[in-house]
């Protein structure tokens, strides 16, 4: 626990001293939605209909733009063999990377996404089903993803690799989470789909960290 | 099992036992798929609805089995090589990415050539195709990452424990995706009543599938082959350059 704990405040101090590239993450969210009317048209309509799943996609792929931040650096200054040599098991260090990631581009999307849910027109009643959703998948992301990264650490410029082997990965996060959503919106029982969403994420917790440490052991030798 | 794995771990015992069956392969990949071409282009009825259109399936469903059943054949070879060190299994998954790839490919553009004229579209985000497309990413995932890394072995480790994460998370993929759409003519082969399709259309659809897996065998086998053959020469290379004196001599 404790073990847990300092790595995850590590992990936060470091990325707050890089800040300007969190900022970047989030502020490339707010763009990409921005884009969406510019593309898809002004029709209040078509953007009511696609708002919950274009917020939902767009923060998937915010989060991927950070992937190469968890292991690559750690990899490179050497400080990854202390924390392996520290960590009490390597699954642990997985686990506090991925809670790090998700806290810094997880969270913020739980509050960030509703909102520009509502700018695109999104009927109000979803806010909490989405920002629900979101709380509950995305940490699947970020154990997904941290994997991903674990697999590319040594790769220069890995981050746009992580992303593709990462992407097709979340597709059953991504659908049942827009799902939760529009059954909510649609007036249905959406009490499954965040059951499976939560099913999900449960899995990632159990699966993920034994997954990132394989790969960490497969790319360090 | 694990022992008849670790006999085939030898390079040079592998590439003896498959030299002769290449040739083996390849003549009964060549003498299957043209027999079935002939049945299934000539001597075969055409489709009481879909008309000629319906022979494309004879290309189309074999290599759908074959991208499938490729990626089954890079998880098996992945698990073998992450869990007995097995170094011609990497070798193998290595080998078996491109070739199930281009399955995925050929069913992507047939299954495309075949939906025009039926559901008059080229594409729809129908679950078996998406899930199809979604296995083509993770073929090219797969590739792209064992090519990423300076060190060849790094990248071949690296990809196998991708392979099997994909593999894990492949049915879940599957049955998100079905549940999300679903257009597609559900399977009409392996049913618990038995097929729903005629037998003179069986005959050469059995044919060119078991031409096609003969051919991804076959093309398996030579890209070992290559594969060794070119690691066998990068070592050799390797071992004049360590020892100047001996290769100037």
């Amino acid at each position: 626990m404790t073990f847990l704990r300092a790595v995850v405040e590590r992990e936060l101090r470091l990325y707050l001293r890089g800040v300007v590239d969190l900022i970047g993450v989030w502020m490339f969210f707010g763009i990409a939605i921005a884009m969406l009317p510019l593309s898809i048209g002004p029709d209040p309509e078509i953007l009511r209909r696609i708002a919950p799943g274009a917020a939902w996609a767009i923060a998937l792929l915010a989060s991927m733009l950070s992937l190469e931040r968890v292991f690559a650096p750690d990899q490179r200054d050497g400080s990854l063999d202390l924390l392996l040599l520290h960590a009490p098991s390597a699954p642990l260090l997985i686990l506090a990377k991925s809670l790090a990631h998700w806290l810094v581009t997880g969270l913020p999307f739980v509050v960030l996404a509703p909102l520009a849910a509502i700018a695109l027109g999104m009927d109000v009643q979803g806010v909490w089903p989405l920002a629900g959703a979101l709380l509950i998948g995305t940490p699947a992301l970020s154990l997904i993803g941290t994997v991903g990264s674990a697999l590319t650490a040594p790769v220069r410029r890995g981050g746009i690799l992580a992303a593709l082997i990462v992407l097709p990965q979340t597709i059953p996060v991504l659908i049942f989470g827009t799902a939760a959503v529009s059954e909510t919106l649609k007036g249905r029982d959406s009490g499954p789909y965040f059951s499976v969403l939560g099913a999900f994420t449960l899995a990632a917790v159990a699966l993920a960290p034994y997954a990132g440490s394989a790969a960490l052991r497969a790319v360090r030798n | 099992m694990a022992k008849a794995l670790h006999r085939l771990a030898n390079p040079a015992r592998f590439l003896r036992i498959a030299a002769p069956l290449l040739p083996w392969t390849a003549a009964g990949a060549a003498a299957c798929i043209g027999a079935g071409l002939w049945f299934g282009l000539v001597d075969s009825p055409p489709d009481y609805q879909q008309g000629d259109a319906a022979r494309i399936m004879y290309v189309h469903v074999p290599a759908a089995w074959n991208a499938l059943a490729g990626y089954a054949g890079l998880a098996l070879a992945s698990a073998v090589a992450l869990v007995w060190r097995h170094p011609l299994a990497l070798v193998a998954a290595r080998c078996i990415a491109p070739i199930g790839a281009c399955f995925t490919v050929i069913a992507l553009a047939t299954g495309s050539l075949w939906g025009h004229p039926m559901w008059g579209t080229w594409w729809v985000w129908d679950a078996r195709l998406t899930s199809v497309v979604i296995l083509l990413f993770l073929y090219l995932g797969y590739m792209a990452l064992i090519h990423a890394f300076d060190e060849q072995e790094t990248g071949e480790r690296a990809a196998t424990v991708l392979a099997l994460i994909g593999a894990v998370n492949l049915p879940v993929i599957k049955f998100s995706v079905d549940w999300w759409n679903t257009l597609h003519q559900p399977a009409s082969i392996l049913r618990m009543d038995g097929p729903s399709i005629d037998p003179a259309m069986l005959l050469p659809l059995f044919l060119m599938a078991g031409g096609f897996t003969l051919l991804f065998v076959c093309l398996i086998i030579i890209r070992m082959q290559t594969e060794l053959a070119r690691r066998r020469v990068l070592a050799l290379r390797r071992a004049a350059l360590a020892m100047p004196q001996a290769s100037d001599a």
